[in-house]
């Protein structure tokens, strides 16, 4: 079942966004070398709490912590324990927090000081991937246009796209349907209409797509130990085209500009 | 955070596309939508406006009736619609 949102409901989400994206924002600019991954944790914890939002991530299905922080070779999902970042290491933080009974879900890729050329090009293309995803998700497209946007991008410069985990509807709850692939053929699935909220995330890989789960039970990591990057937004599909509702004031692609709601438009 | 893939596997809509079958929205792929109760009818019917101004009939789902939830003229719902009789509901929720 897929629920569409009314205005009033994704005026909620924006707002839901914004607290996201303020805190995801604090933590680009925290995460520097000698920062350990529970440090960033605890900062995200209270800055959601701050913003009157709940963490969303923490006790999802167990999972202990309100951010997930993944180093390197981990694709998504990663515990933040007591790894302290290093100069070169990229980073990936996904994020999400309810705030009035809405989710938004969000999550960046950046380096940690100064990283190798591979490594920012692959963090570029996801990012362009997420963009061009985004650009797809217009009212009479068909879902799986986001995802064949997204692969045609990625694969074109030689990296995989992870099969394992996919994007997915977003509302009162953070996982709804429909479940977003990163890939496929276009032209297939539902047609989008206006009032779906979409979190698009494209996990893209310098090597295979193949990936393992490690024993904790969440940290995803490539089968081949190569770089990862993901990048991810909570976007709404309105009369005048996507939105996006998590929209950061750091590391945002230069594209973002006609995806801006419109309320931030105005102010 | 990442969904984890599962749910029906995309290589079986691909299979009744071979056949040349055409790629239907999948029959739990109801619409919600939120509306207020206008009037109520017999047989637990009420007649909802939806936000989007259309007025429907919609009956009480079975999680409704069975823990007795009252419903009011007013009351604001969510509605479930199918997307082949957009004009018939099912009201899976009301509101506090």
């Amino acid at each position: 079942m897929i629920a569409i949102k009314s205005a009033r409901e994704i005026e909620i989400m924006r707002r839901s966004g914004k607290v996201t994206a303020a805190v995801l924002s604090t933590l680009i600019k925290t995460a520097k070398a000698g920062v350990t991954l529970r440090e960033l944790d605890r900062i995200a914890e209270k800055g959601i709490l701050e913003r009157g939002g709940v963490p969303t991530f923490k006790g999802y299905h167990g999972f202990p912590a309100s951010i997930c922080a993944s180093v390197n070779e981990v694709v998504v999902h990663g515990i933040p324990g007591d790894y302290a970042l290093k100069d070169g290491d990229i980073l990936s933080i996904d994020i999400g927090s309810t705030f009035e009974n809405y989710v938004s879900d969000s999550a960046v890729t950046f380096g940690v000081g100064t990283v190798s050329a591979a490594a920012e090009r692959l963090m570029r293309v996801t990012q362009e991937c997420l963009m061009l995803g985004i650009a797809e998700m217009q009212k009479g497209n068909r879902l799986s246009d986001i995802g064949h946007a997204v692969q045609e991008h990625a694969e074109s410069h030689g990296y995989g796209v992870v099969r394992a985990l996919v994007g997915h509807g977003v509302g009162q709850k953070m996982h709804e349907e429909p479940q977003v692939p990163n890939w496929g053929e276009p032209g297939k699935g539902i047609v989008l209409r206006p009032g779906l909220v979409l979190a698009i995330e494209p996990m893209i890989t310098e090597g295979t797509w193949e990936v393992e789960t490690l024993k904790d039970g969440w940290t995803v990591v490539t089968a081949d130990g190569k770089l990862a990057a993901h990048f991810e937004h909570t976007v709404a599909l309105t009369e005048d085209g996507p939105r996006i509702l998590t929209l950061r004031d750091v590391l945002e692609h230069d594209d973002v500009a006609r995806f801006r709601p419109k309320e931030e438009i105005a102010a | 955070m990442a969904r984890r893939r599962g749910g029906p596997r995309p290589e079986r809509r691909k299979k009744s596309n071979d056949r040349g079958v055409k790629n239907e929205t999948p029959k739990e792929e109801a619409i919600e939508v939120e509306g207020t109760i206008v009037e109520p009818l017999p047989n637990a019917m009420f007649r909802v406006e939806l936000a989007n101004g259309h007025r429907v009939l919609a009956h009480v789902s079975g999680k409704i009736r069975m823990n007795f939830i009252r419903i009011l003229p007013g009351d604001r719902v969510l509605v479930e619609l199918s997307p082949y009789d957009l004009t018939h509901g099912r009201i899976t929720y009301r509101y506090k």
